[in-house]
């Protein structure tokens, strides 16, 4: 088992230099010198030493490999630079708008698991019948949904809803509240949000539930437990959910890294201040340091997710663990 | 005749597979008869495809036309779907925008899905150290969610539709590797590859006629999902003001500002433009699953 994890963190360190390098020679092919366009972008004239001054200030008169080592390290230290926008250090832009991002996905990852499982099981066992074919075409709903389309509709429901109800519209804040705080205004804001990004998270999951429980069911130790005279229950929750979740549990994981991607959109739509949003403004910008340090921290996000879930499969099948 | 062949692209060798005595419209009337729900979706593809061509014969109004003394109007006869806060008709912007998705859908997902399926039994034919980066490679490439990949190809290339499309492939041609890679490891050591090496057929010949063709099952099914993902990509990166630029209609840049600001007083702006996306991502999806469950030979007999 410790042979396996330690084999198994190893192979988290070539795949992040590798993006790292990716992310960086990214980076380096935008067309032209980015000194050249953001201090042309004011409109005023500039003479070669503000250039040479701007490389020097994001250390682009060194050799390029040096660059890119120092890039690496100021990676595992959490040191991206500075923000060529703002002119804030990188690390302090994503940790002051990462806590709200970070809640809306926890929030949706519940949502969306409180809602897979118990449906796919459903529909896995009643294949086939109404509720089976309402099930999946909630499921495939919830693929083909743009997420932003879904918060503005959301939005526009609630609007219209509590005008109906109390006379005057109701909005969520979009001021971020830690949770400790103001519990309740906290949750008015993350909920919406939450429920637009969960919908497809959950129907992505729900139709691994439902095709895993579906091979599961059909396994001869699943006809031996109904036959021995098991309670059909306990033969759903402990003979098939378990070993069904296998392939959900990874669904759920390599999904949370894309709920980050869902979030670029959706904090957009929820005027919300979040990484996601960060995200578009320094793409707009053409803040290249701001760029780079959120698609590696993405990257990393997604890379970790992997490395947990893979521990998580290692602890629930024996197979593995022991191979 | 482009209508017909882009979603008959999908349909023929798919059921040239499993039926090879049948003709194309027997193939089609029995995948009809056994997947209703699938069927179904293809109806709607057809439908957005046939729109997307056609838009000239079909739109009611040029979807650039401004009519000012018409803003915000609510639908009508005049205007089917209403029209936009710039006076827009919003039915005919719909319909150019089906060519804009159909355009960005078919071309991301058809180059990079070959791309992948090149590289993915490339990689599963020659095996060792080529296989070995092969595989590091797509790695690295698969660790940044497709959208955000996106991004970063928008922030180098620029925005704009020829852009959009560099932005969506290349995010897909690992996702499509990966998948046909251990179909084709698997096809790799049945003996026929060996006696056509054994024939002296060169290896681009032995990839391409002898190991291609048989992993087109889950080639199919991903080329058909990644059409829905392309569609839904191009939305997002519209929305966000860094895909498809104005004047080009597209149904994510459609509910880029106006949308929201006019969500209350002009719902319909924000309405059908998203549900063209939805209806047809829905679509595309149904017919996707359809064709899993007649090409999976795992899921045949149920």
């Amino acid at each position: 088992m410790y042979q396996y994890i330690a084999k198994r963190l190893l192979m988290v360190i070539p795949t992040l230099i590798g993006a790292a390098a990716l992310v960086f020679i990214m980076m380096r092919l935008i067309p032209g010198d980015i000194c050249v366009v953001r201090l042309g972008s004011g409109g005023g004239r500039f003479d070669q030493r503000a250039i040479d001054l701007c490389h020097a200030e994001n250390g682009m008169n060194r050799p390029v490999i040096v660059q890119f080592f120092d890039f690496v390290w100021g990676f595992f230290q959490f040191d991206f630079g500075k923000s060529m926008w703002s002119g804030k250090p990188v690390s302090l832009e994503i940790l002051t708008r990462l806590p709200i991002s970070l809640e809306i996905a926890l929030l949706a990852t519940v949502i969306a698991i409180l809602i897979a499982i118990p449906l796919g099981t459903i529909s896995a066992l009643k294949q086939n019948t109404w509720i089976d074919v309402v099930v999946r075409t909630v499921a495939i709903g919830g693929i083909a949904t743009p997420s932003f389309w879904l918060g503005i509709i959301s939005i526009l429901v609630v609007l219209d809803v509590t005008n109906a109800l109390f006379g005057k519209p109701w909005m969520p804040p979009i001021d971020y509240v830690p949770i400790w705080q103001d519990p309740i205004r906290n949750l008015s804001m993350a909920a919406l949000p939450a429920i637009t990004v969960g919908y497809r998270y959950a129907a992505v999951s729900m139709r691994m539930t439902r095709s895993a429980m579906l091979e599961v069911l059909r396994e001869d130790y699943i006809r031996t437990a109904r036959a021995k005279g098991l309670v059909e229950k306990l033969v759903i929750n402990r003979h098939a959910l378990k070993n069904a979740m296998l392939p959900v549990v990874t669904v759920i994981g390599i999904e949370f890294a894309f709920l980050i991607g869902g979030l670029v959109v959706t904090e957009q739509v929820f005027n919300l201040n979040g990484i996601g949003r960060l995200f578009v403004q320094a793409v707009q910008n053409q803040d290249y340091t701001l760029t780079q340090a959120l698609v590696m921290l993405t990257v990393a996000i997604f890379v970790f997710t992997n490395l947990i879930v893979d521990l998580l499969y290692a602890w629930l099948d024996p197979r593995i663990r022991f191979a | 005749m482009s209508t017909t062949t882009a979603p008959g692209q999908v349909t023929l060798p798919a059921e040239e597979t499993i039926e090879l005595h049948r003709s194309f419209w027997q193939a089609t009337l029995h995948f009809c008869r056994r997947e209703p729900l699938g069927a179904f979706g293809l109806l709607i593809v057809i439908v957005m495809a046939v729109t997307g061509v056609f838009a000239e014969l079909l739109a009611p109004y040029s979807p650039t036309a401004n009519d000012f003394a018409a803003m915000t109007e609510a639908p009508s006869l005049a205007h089917w779907l209403g029209t936009d806060q710039f006076g827009r008709d919003l039915l005919s912007r719909i319909i150019y925008g089906a060519r804009t998705a159909l355009i960005v859908g078919l071309s991301s997902a058809i180059v990079g899905g070959f791309a992948g399926l090149v590289l993915g039994v490339a990689s599963a034919y020659f095996g060792g150290t080529l296989d070995m980066i092969f595989q590091r490679i797509f790695d690295v490439v698969m660790a940044f969610p497709l959208i955000i990949m996106a991004l970063a190809m928008v922030a180098i290339f620029g925005t704009g539709v020829h852009n959009v499309i560099i932005a969506i492939t290349i995010p897909l041609i690992p996702r499509c590797a990966r998948v046909v890679r251990a179909s084709a490891l698997a096809i790799r050591v049945i003996p026929y590859v060996d006696a056509a090496r054994a024939c002296g057929y060169s290896h681009a010949r032995i990839i391409l006629r002898h190991m291609v063709p048989n992993v087109m099952a889950p080639f199919l099914i991903m080329l058909t999902a990644f059409v829905g993902q392309a569609i839904l990509a191009e939305a997002s990166l519209s929305y966000l003001g860094l895909g498809v630029q104005e004047p080009t209609p597209a149904w994510g840049l459609m509910l880029q500002g106006g949308a929201e600001e006019y969500a209350s007083t002009a719902p319909w702006i924000a309405i059908f433009p998203g549900l063209s996306i939805a209806l047809t991502v829905f679509g595309v999806s149904l017919f996707g699953d359809a064709l899993r469950d007649v090409l999976d030979p795992k899921l045949r007999e149920r």
